[in-house]
């Protein structure tokens, strides 16, 4: 039996790519620190299924407060502004990228002295989660800022919305560019809306096209570390022309890499599909903890936050607030049941041929994270998908866990290989 | 003859065990692991090494196992305690497919196959509830040590319910049944009746699947073995050596290694 290999803690995962991404992120929250100086209309979003293009349309510099508190626990950052919003009275088991945030916002992290604009325009997109409700009311309320609330009917069953639901959503759409407009005083303008909808489908299909070169072994980036570096351009710069290019680029270079059989590792030895968000505080080390093994994810559910582009679905400039309508009912993973998401996540382990399921559950989703332990039986059990579980937090750093960490990751990629090994000595038999 | 050498560093026990190539255990050591794990290790190989009368260099390979396996710094390898109380379970009693391991701070159920390879684990998460640590919490609280509360609450005719697991708010749950006047063998009765069902949740999430090997340093608790068995339903096979299980599994993976280096070696000598 084979033991972990070491791994440079330092080492760059496909560098070229993640350094665009990172550059046209940066170039994104520059423009936003501009704006908060320069009192410029912002409209507060969230990732889940978003309609970022409307605001698009208007000028209006799209804000993720997801991403504000992602961007502090990347930093290292986030601790402070959770235990801030905890002695403002928000409980140690709320949400910990609602604390952040409001930690951040009562911190001055908004407005003049900050890095982000006070909003014009707070638009809750999506209600499936009512912690996220309450967070986008907050902000609203702190803030003095107008909300626009969204009520986006959840997707019990089936892959398609019905014709009411789109019409329904539709007329939402139509309430809220009415409102944008007087907000920002300018008129509506069709062609400029179907402008970035055809930049957002040319970064879809770039995204998409990315995805579907996991397929190939090794797979030419790491479709849940790397792809986390490419949520940015997806969901936030959607629909401007840097995300189009960035995409653009990024397919370019991944299809090279297929065609040199190069991956993010130097072997790939073992190939997972992994369900949940990262551990933000913990990145780097939760990352380094699967590539000692050389576990690469091929793909993941967490990519397909913001939206679910594989199965083929673009934004469409010929039907602008339908297909919008479409994104947001259907065309993400949150807005979609937990058994319309077991049988993704089993796409991607039949499609993909992956070895393994890793869910990772955080604390702080109780939304997200209930059925997880059915989800592990599940794939363990009933289609005989190796499954691990491992729980921390995706903001919070008191709830990650080093050494247990190690130990289950380390114990399951172990049994992958002893099992690799009976596999090999018996024929394939065992 | 070659020997492989085990060490287990566990959150409170450190345990080496040595096997010869006849896969007899010939030297084995327990000591508490304490403050400087890597000392603990050292200790313990080096007690064993006296136990089983051998020079140090005899011993041909080392695998590390346990929490503070990366601190077994004279070790050839490290392995996780899962994989090897999975073999160590299978080598006590082959026809194991379910282990429960008890430590100090964390519960294990282990589904494996018949050569001892993990097919599925799960373990408690980040809370000492239901493990050697809640044990101690709750024989403390009572006034006893721990090798008393076993057979005490075998004596149990009532037991008490329990409202938590958790090993902090265990000492007020308890103290409200000696206000209560309630007897201490019940009161242990229902300490282990809580554990062994909340064990039990843990292990079904694997497959519970005949048979069953109890390990770990609560294994040694007759009182334990007892109450695992009546929530089964079933007998658990439970051996002496249960305390050192994983000590053992590691062992038997640096006596195949070093079995093979030797066999390599062999090859490459010139004839």
């Amino acid at each position: 039996m084979a033991t972990a290999v070491t791994v440079d803690k330092d080492r760059k995962y496909q560098s070229e790519v993640n350094d665009h991404s990172k550059r046209i992120m940066t170039e994104y929250s520059d423009q936003l620190a501009r704006a908060a100086k320069g009192g410029e209309p912002a409209g507060f979003l969230m990732i889940s299924g978003n309609c970022v293009e409307i605001l698009r349309a208007f000028d209006m510099h799209p804000v993720f407060p997801e991403v504000n508190a992602l961007q502090l626990a990347i930093r290292k950052q986030s601790l402070p502004m959770i235990l801030k919003a905890e002695q403002m009275g928000y409980s140690s088991d709320n949400c910990a990228y609602v604390k952040a945030d409001v930690g951040m916002l009562m911190s001055g992290g908004y407005g003049p002295q900050g890095t982000i604009p006070y909003p014009s325009l707070v638009v809750c997109n999506y209600v499936g989660c009512n912690v996220y409700v309450k967070w986008f009311e907050h902000i609203a309320e702190f803030c003095k800022a107008p909300l626009y609330m969204l009520d986006i009917p959840f997707l019990r069953e089936g892959d398609a919305p019905s014709q009411d639901d789109i019409t329904y959503v539709v007329r939402q759409l139509e309430e809220l560019i009415a409102t944008c407009s007087r907000i920002t005083g300018t008129p509506f303008d069709i062609d400029r809306l179907r402008e970035v909808l055809a930049l957002s489908a040319r970064a879809e299909e770039g995204w998409s096209r990315a995805k579907e070169l996991c397929k190939v072994k090794p797979a030419p980036f790491d479709a849940y570390f790397d792809s986390i570096n490419m949520m940015g351009p997806i969901n936030v710069l959607r629909g401007t022309t840097q995300a189009a290019g960035f995409f653009d680029f990024a397919v370019e270079a991944f299809e090279a890499l297929a065609a040199q059989h190069k991956g993010p590792l130097a072997e790939e030895r073992f190939r997972t599909v992994v369900e949940g968000p990262p551990p933000y505080p913990y990145y780097r080390n939760f990352r380094n903890l699967f590539s000692a093994w050389g576990a690469v994810a091929v793909n993941s559910t967490y990519s397909t936050v913001g939206g679910l582009w594989e199965w083929g679905f673009r934004h469409d400039p010929r039907r602008p607030l339908e297909s919008i309508a479409e994104q947001m009912l259907v065309e993400n993973l949150t807005n979609r049941s937990l058994t319309a998401r077991y049988q993704q996540i089993r796409r991607y382990v039949e499609e993909w041929e992956a070895d393994a399921l890793v869910i990772h559950s955080v604390k702080s989703c109780r939304l997200f994270s209930a059925g997880q332990g059915d989800m592990r039986e599940y794939f363990t059990r009933d289609l005989g998908v190796p499954t691990l579980l491992v729980e921390s937090d995706l903001e919070d750093p008191r709830y990650y866990s080093e050494a247990q960490m190690k130990n289950r990751i380390d114990a399951f990629f172990e049994s992958l290989e002893h099992r690799k090994f009976l596999r090999k000595d018996t024929g394939g038999k065992a | 003859m070659i020997y492989g050498g085990g060490v287990d560093v566990g959150s409170t026990q450190t345990k080496a065990i040595f096997l010869n190539d006849r896969r007899e255990i010939v030297g084995r050591a327990l000591i508490g692991t304490g403050a400087n794990v890597s000392k603990a290790a050292e200790s313990a190989f080096l007690t064993a090494v006296e136990n089983a009368g051998l020079p140090r260099e005899a011993v041909g390979y080392v695998v590390g196992t346990g929490y503070g396996r990366y601190k077994v710094t004279f070790g050839d390898a490290q392995i996780t305690e899962i994989t090897c109380h999975a073999k160590g379970a299978q080598l006590l009693f082959p026809n194991t497919r379910t282990v429960i391991d008890m430590g100090g701070q964390d519960t294990k159920a282990i589904k494996i196959g018949p050569a001892g390879e993990v097919l599925d684990f799960c373990m408690n998460d980040k809370c000492a509830a239901g493990t050697g640590r809640f044990m101690q919490a709750a024989a403390e609280c009572l006034g006893l040590s721990l090798d008393e509360i076993g057979p005490m609450s075998l004596r149990g005719q009532t037991p008490v319910r329990l409202t938590s697991v958790c090993t902090v708010f265990v000492e007020s749950d308890i103290l409200s049944y000696v206000a209560q006047r309630k007897k201490p063998e019940d009161i242990l009765a229902g300490v282990h009746k809580a554990i062994a069902t909340r064990t039990i949740s843990l292990v079904r999430r694997v497959g519970i699947e005949d048979e069953i090997t109890f390990t770990g340093g609560v294994a040694r608790n007759v009182g334990m073995v007892d109450a695992l068995q009546a929530v089964l339903g079933r007998r658990v096979n439970v051996s002496a050596e249960a305390h050192f299980n994983g000590a053992l599994g590691a062992a038997f993976f640096a006596l195949e290694r070093a079995e093979r280096l030797a066999a390599e070696q062999g090859a490459a000598a010139p004839a």
